[in-house]
């Protein structure tokens, strides 16, 4: 696909987008995982809310 | 003499309003909403790319416009969106507002840097500069460093009921550059183009242009919705782990 004399422009704008999304995806996910590895260590040494009942 | 009580069942909003109810119904719509958003960006990008035309004015350039409108739009939605939660936390000290606004901020901070960025790299082909001091990037630059502001604040509280307070006045006050940003266009001159979507209807643009351009705006709108809501999940069990840390700690002092 021909992107014009301008193409760098347009690559970089996408390149930038793809940078910043996959960024919030790859941290929102690790993110949920470290707080869940943190309960489950919580839990493991016996400390729960006495509701325990939702996990990650 | 007996007194009678009458037991109010709550209603829809304060059970949706409770953490552990929001916990249990919002698992529900994580994965559905991560698969609606991958196929609304492959058809988006499938069109942007393959089915929609150069524009006569701005050739290839104008297929920046798919990223840069829909993150444009929602930053400034984002933000809407903080300060209704802002008001929840201050009126009614809804148990969520703060969690959905701390959530938002730093989706809401990245999609305005992509607004500024790829407006930026539409900007020097287009007019011949990347930036200019005019009303509509200098206050969305605005509204990018009020998200800087209360992300930082959010970092800078120990006690996060109290910071949600603090932030919500904050957040509210920031709001005034919302309408700034918005009708900038219309107040100023500006290099900048108006609106590319109007709810009356009296912006014309091509279908070829304009299908693409909303399904990228769903789609990064639905991308919003699956980070926020995973963002908010993660917030509440953060939440109850630093509650139990600090119950077992005061157990062992």
């Amino acid at each position: 696909m021909d992107l014009g004399p301008h193409a760098v422009f347009i690559v970089w704008a996408y390149v930038g987008a793809i940078v910043a999304v996959g960024g919030l995806v790859g941290y929102a996910l690790f993110d949920s995982r470290r707080v869940a590895s943190r309960l489950r260590d919580l839990e493991a040494r016996g400390i729960r809310r006495r509701s325990a009942g939702n996990s990650p | 003499m007996t007194v009678d009580i009458a037991v109010k069942k709550p209603n829809w909003f304060s059970r949706l309003a409770n953490p552990g109810q929001f916990l249990a119904w919002s698992k529900a719509f994580v994965l559905p909403l991560a698969i609606l958003t991958a196929v609304l960006f492959s058809v988006g990008l499938y069109l942007a790319f393959f089915a929609s035309p150069p524009d006569y004015q701005m050739g290839e350039t104008v297929r920046i416009m798919y990223i840069h409108v829909p993150n444009a739009i929602l930053s400034e939605l984002i933000y809407a969106v903080m300060a209704v939660a802002s008001i929840g936390t201050l009126v009614w000290r809804h148990p969520l507002a703060d969690v959905a606004a701390k959530s938002a901020a730093p989706l809401g901070a990245t999609f305005t840097g992509l607004a500024l960025f790829t407006g930026s790299l539409w900007g020097r082909p287009t007019w011949g500069t990347f930036w200019e001091w005019d009303g509509r990037m200098t206050s969305t630059l605005i509204l990018f460093l009020i998200y800087l502001g209360i992300i930082a604040l959010w970092r800078a509280f120990e006690d996060q009921g109290r910071a949600g307070r603090v932030i919500a006045v904050f957040t509210l006050v920031g709001a005034l550059d919302i309408p700034v940003v918005k009708y900038s266009v219309d107040w100023w001159n500006t290099l900048h183009q108006p609106a590319s979507f109007s709810i009356m209807g009296d912006q014309h643009m091509a279908p070829s242009m304009e299908i693409p351009l909303l399904v990228m705006t769903l789609a990064f709108a639905s991308l919003f919705a699956t980070l926020d809501l995973v963002r908010m999940r993660t917030e509440i069990f953060r939440r109850r782990a630093e509650t139990l840390e600090r119950q077992a700690a005061a157990k062992l002092a």
